[in-house]
């Protein structure tokens, strides 16, 4: 039998969420308003809602004092070149652990997740004085492999649990069918993962985006991607609430439109697989 | 083409050996089916053959050449799995076609054999679609065709039918050995069911443990058991096993006598029991037996239909020329 659900605790329940659903959205909504308010409305007490002088003044002083386009540039290029990057590594490296697992892949597993658990403070120091002598301190190329190795375990994870749903006879199928290892990853695992693949890819473009501890302390002005570019609006001289949140808005709006289009993708990706 | 060695062939999972030493000979040509109880090692050997698993020792050779460290690409066998192991995203076409793609054969060649392998297994109307939009049958008869593109030295077939209903297993049973008819290549076939067996192969494998148990044709196999387990294994109903007195009337530890070798009285016989279950199929009735005094429960096979009810008193009567006498070791007596 369904389980009975009256009318009333729909309602009850829809309004609930929407209440929720506000208050998660609000910090972001609060920040659009104040993006087009003067720096003195942004910090009336009492707060202005709706009823201001609509302003786009912010816009336009954070495109004079700054290179959005640069940053923007920079963001895309470390987010996506450190997902294709963790992709690469992570599709053979999930494969063996979900078809041929040794004695000790499920310690492999844990292990590259609780790398997670180290507080990237941590190992600054030595990730600085690494990049120095390396000479790649505030470029590109730095960025897009730091980032990667931060979330290189969760691409693992993620795409092990896609892998481990399809079934190992349609991968001994291809091999008895005269694959090769490249084929069989290439031709049969790749576009089954599909689903699954494009689920991580998208997260971590989101990841890697968001990422500004690594992003901000690592670059100076060359590779200094959106991140960085909003930190630079918090400026020693006092905080321009107004300036920076339309700085804000339009370091997190190419993501919030991409998240928009692909929710489906990216529901499915934080679910890890748990619905099939 | 396809004839397959296996000499002091052992796998080892860890510290359990599921295969000991093992040697067998499959001809070329041959229909070879593997049977025995689930966890036997039957599937094990098939996937030895083809290269799935790894030998723990011993040699494996396909037509001559050493094939124990070939990959399963390199060995030139097909296999057709239980679950079909169809590409999920890939059109009918495109898995009959995905071995010869490996193999790089061109294209109008590739066309040619997809064509006339879907006339053979009727799927020519299927061909555009996803495996997922088929039935059962259909998807198994898929994977036969993308085995037989291949043109393989031998068909390696791993329980095939499990997953089909009744009626479509006994089809594509029909169908499998129409196919060994027309091709004639060496098939090798794994099956738990035993009527599977007795119905397709050239020589049947009976597996018990990892070891094999005895090796020959269907009714050598039937005629002539080597020991209790094949005795009991092969033949449908299972033979009746009878110790004690009853066996040492005949010099025997144990003998067994088939459900078909018994004669029904109502009056007289040898011995005597009380009905307990009676299937009719019409063409045959199966009769259990309790109380006899010799085994829990015997089993007998009437041709045509008799009349017999629960509780009924029964007399049956073995068959003199068709006892199986078997020694303390459970092997045959001459």
């Amino acid at each position: 039998m369904a389980r009975a659900i009256t009318t009333k605790q729909k309602m009850m329940w829809t309004v609930l969420a929407w209440a929720f659903g506000l208050l998660m959205f609000f910090p972001i909504l609060w920040t659009f308003l104040t993006s087009f308010k003067t720096e003195s409305t942004a910090i009336a007490d009492p707060p202005v809602w709706f009823f201001f002088d609509w302003t786009l003044e912010n816009y336009t002083a954070v495109q004079e004092r700054s290179n959005y386009p640069k940053a923007l540039m920079n963001s895309i290029i470390i987010s996506v070149g450190s997902t294709i990057l963790g992709i690469l590594i992570a599709v053979p490296a999930a494969w063996s652990m979900a078809f041929v697992p040794g004695k000790r892949t499920k310690d492999v597993l844990l292990w590259m997740l609780s790398t997670k658990m180290l507080p990237a403070v941590g190992v600054l120091y030595p990730l600085v004085l690494l990049a120095k002598w390396l000479g790649v301190m505030d470029s590109r190329i730095l960025l897009v492999v730091v980032l990667m190795l931060i979330n290189l375990p969760i691409i693992v994870w993620m795409l092990y649990t896609y892998f481990k749903e399809i079934p190992g006879e349609i991968l001994e199928a291809s091999r008895m069918d005269g694959a090769d290892l490249r084929s069989e990853i290439l031709y049969v695992l790749t576009p089954m993962a599909l689903p699954g693949i494009a689920s991580t890819v998208l997260l971590n473009i989101i990841l890697a985006w968001n990422e500004a501890f690594w992003t901000i302390l690592l670059t100076t002005v060359n590779a200094a991607p959106l991140t960085a570019f909003i930190a630079s609006f918090s400026a020693p001289e006092g905080l321009f609430y107004a300036k920076l949140s339309a700085a804000s808005m339009m370091a997190i709006a190419p993501i919030l439109i991409m998240g928009w289009f692909s929710q489906k993708q990216l529901v499915r990706g934080l679910t890890f697989g748990a619905v099939k | 083409m396809g004839q397959i060695t296996l000499n002091q062939v052992t796998k080892s999972f860890g510290e359990a050996q599921v295969i000991p030493p093992l040697d067998l000979e499959i001809n070329e040509g041959e229909f070879v089916v593997f049977v025995g109880p689930s966890g036997c090692g039957k599937s094990t050997l098939l996937r030895l053959i083809a290269g799935l698993e790894d030998t723990t020792s011993g040699h494996i050779s396909i037509d001559g050449k050493d094939a124990t460290e070939l990959p399963p690409a390199k060995r030139g066998l097909a296999m057709v799995f239980q679950s079909y192991a169809l590409y999920p995203h890939m059109s009918v076409r495109k898995n009959i076609a995905f071995p010869m793609r490996m193999a790089g054969i061109d294209e109008a060649t590739q066309k040619a054999k997809i064509e006339a392998a879907a006339k053979a297994l009727n799927l020519t109307d299927y061909l555009d679609r996803k495996p997922g939009q088929l039935s059962g049958g259909q998807r198994q008869r898929v994977a036969i065709g993308r085995a037989i593109v291949r043109e393989p030295a031998a068909f390696l077939f791993d329980e095939p039918l499990s997953n089909l209903d009744a009626a479509l297993r006994v089809g594509m049973r029909l169908e499998i050995m129409e196919l060994h008819e027309k091709l004639a290549t060496t098939m090798i076939y794994v099956t738990h069911d035993q009527v599977e067996a007795m119905t397709m192969a050239d020589k049947i494998v009976v597996l018990q443990a990892g070891v094999i148990e005895q090796v020959g044709s269907p009714l050598e196999l039937y005629h002539t058991p080597r020991n209790k387990f094949v005795a009991g294994f092969i033949g449908s109903p299972k033979m009746n096993l009878i110790d004690g007195p009853e066996a040492a009337k005949h010099d025997a530890t144990t003998i067994g006598i088939r459900p078909e070798h018994l004669t029904v009285s109502k009056t007289e016989g040898a011995w005597k029991g009380v009905v307990g279950v009676a299937e009719h199929l019409g063409s045959d009735t199966f009769i259990h037996v309790h109380d006899t005094g010799l085994m829990d429960m015997m089993t007998v096979r009437i041709t045509g239909d008799i009349e017999a009810r629960h509780g009924d008193t029964i007399y049956l009567t073995p068959l003199a020329d068709q006892i199986h006498r078997f020694d303390a070791q459970g092997l045959r007596i001459a």
